[in-house]
């Protein structure tokens, strides 16, 4: 599974962080960094993080 | 399957019911002629977007990604469904074509409610489609005079951006200072003293009487038929206090009201307040119905016995789940899953540098104490706890980092009932 993050519109809410914490991590400066090739076994997570971005912000690929 | 109802808790039940086994068809019915979208930038950065000013460049920034799961749904688009037979299962379309079903997910949302005000319509406004932003920033040519009706958050978030832009505003709220409902009266005085600073006026007391328009002089004891008679265009805001508001325009933000009229005729629902469902969302008074979003009225085992309608973002998605699972264990002959549904409601609201971010459902509370910052620097940050009869009910931060969201959230976590 590959996923992106559209830095244009993340906001850094940190619901993603919530919902997929393997996955999404704010850092200590407020900052989104995430895993751009997490394992599949994360898919269910990746699509809560994005369901619940409130930009809308997450893209999942294969 | 039917989900009635095309906006994100529509799409949400759609994708939910693929996720819970659901193999046959679905059709989902929409009354906007656009697929699902996102609204709350409406009246944030999309507002502020001008290069935007089509219906089309503005739905392809706002639509949701919706699940490979859906490929197969149907979007019927354009038209709202206009009754609903729940004994013979089945939907009639205004342009009376039916539709028949075995399951139905209520997924109807609201509508902004509308002011009865007399007087000129012409300038008038309300925020919640993608045709009702570009008819405001249409309006907004040139810096104008607007008066906000309603500090609700739609109310303060809109008066946020439209200062921002250069516009002068006046908000107008009768019952308190902004917000004051959901956050409580004093962090809503905190932030009604920042939005203050930051250019907005509030007018906070008096109620709205009327519109005056640009074809009469109404006087202050004009009668309704002379200010129905004033005028095309805005030109003020009349309160019951006798005085006026100059403006160019007007954007009513008066809160929301549910779309159950195609349902109306079934006997044994309970449509008084969106509708009325069990905890695991089956509609009362029928069967294989479930009702998700804004209109669901549920009762929440996380604060009390109470069934309520929760106006948030996170409650399409998250009621979508559980709906979904409800209505094919129906379907599906299954006994009912026993788990208590008990979602943890949240929110946030961005107005000019502060993001307000709630966990629970601080509206309930009796208390608020500051657990964290000062209400006088509201930019450096401040938490406050919400209790009701000394149990916690909610968390407001403002401008807390991203990376406190998952404590917060985790209050809540800990509340959450077990089977």
């Amino acid at each position: 599974m590959r996923v992106s993050v559209d830095l244009g519109l993340c906001e850094d809410h940190g619901q993603c962080a919530i919902a997929a914490p393997a996955v999404f991590r704010i850092n200590d400066d407020g900052k989104l960094e995430y895993d751009a090739e997490p394992a599949d076994s994360e898919l269910e997570n990746v699509e809560e993080a994005a369901d619940v971005c409130p930009v809308q912000a997450i893209l999942i690929a294969g | 399957m039917a989900v009635v109802g095309g906006s994100l808790a529509g799409l949400r039940a759609a994708e939910q019911l693929r996720a819970a086994g659901h193999q046959g068809p679905v059709t989902v019915f929409g009354d906007e002629p656009h697929l699902p979208y996102n609204r709350p930038p409406l009246s944030k950065e999309v507002l502020a977007d001008r290069t935007r000013d089509t219906a089309a460049l503005m739905h392809e920034r706002l639509a949701f990604r919706r699940r490979a799961s859906v490929d197969d749904v149907t979007f019927r688009l354009g038209q709202a469904v206009a009754a609903c037979d729940l004994t013979a299962r089945t939907l009639t379309l205004p342009d009376g074509d039916t539709a028949s079903f075995d399951g139905l997910v209520i997924a109807s949302g609201l509508r902004p409610r509308r002011l009865r005000l007399e007087g000129p319509q012409r300038g008038r406004h309300v925020l919640r489609t993608i045709e009702d932003c570009l008819a405001l920033q249409a309006s907004l040519a040139e810096p104008s005079r607007v008066v906000v009706i309603g500090a609700g958050f739609i109310g303060c978030e809109t008066a946020a951006t439209l200062t921002s832009l250069g516009h002068e505003v006046v908000v107008v709220e009768p019952t308190g200072p902004p917000m004051n409902r959901v956050i409580g009266s004093a962090l809503a005085g905190a932030i009604q003293a920042h939005h203050e600073a930051h250019g907005i006026r509030f007018v906070i007391g008096p109620g709205v009487r009327g519109l005056t328009g640009d074809g009469a002089d109404v006087a202050r004891t004009a009668s309704a038929a002379d200010l129905a008679a004033a005028g095309d265009r805005v030109t003020g805001v009349l309160l019951d206090d006798g005085s006026t508001i100059e403006a160019d325009v007007v954007v009513e933000a008066v809160g929301s009201v549910c779309n159950t009229e195609w349902l109306a005729g079934n006997a044994g629902l309970d449509l008084t307040d969106g509708v009325l469902t069990a905890n695991d969302l089956a509609v009362l008074g029928a069967e294989r119905v479930v009702a998700v979003g804004d209109v669901a009225r549920f009762p929440n085992p996380m604060f009390d016995e109470v069934a309520r309608r929760v106006e948030h973002w996170s409650m399409p998605t998250d009621t979508a789940k559980r709906a979904a699972r409800t209505l094919v264990a129906q379907l599906g002959g299954q006994a009912p899953d026993p788990t208590p549904f008990a979602p943890i409601p949240s929110f946030w609201s961005d107005q000019f540098d502060l993001r307000l971010q709630s966990y629970g459902s601080p509206g309930l509370a009796d208390e608020v104490t500051v657990e964290e910052g000062d209400l006088a620097d509201l930019p450096a940050g401040v938490l406050t706890r919400h209790t009701r009869a000394g149990a916690l009910v909610g968390y407001l931060a403002v401008n807390l980092p991203g990376a406190r969201q998952r404590d917060l959230r985790d209050a809540f976590v800990a509340l959450a009932p077990s089977a």
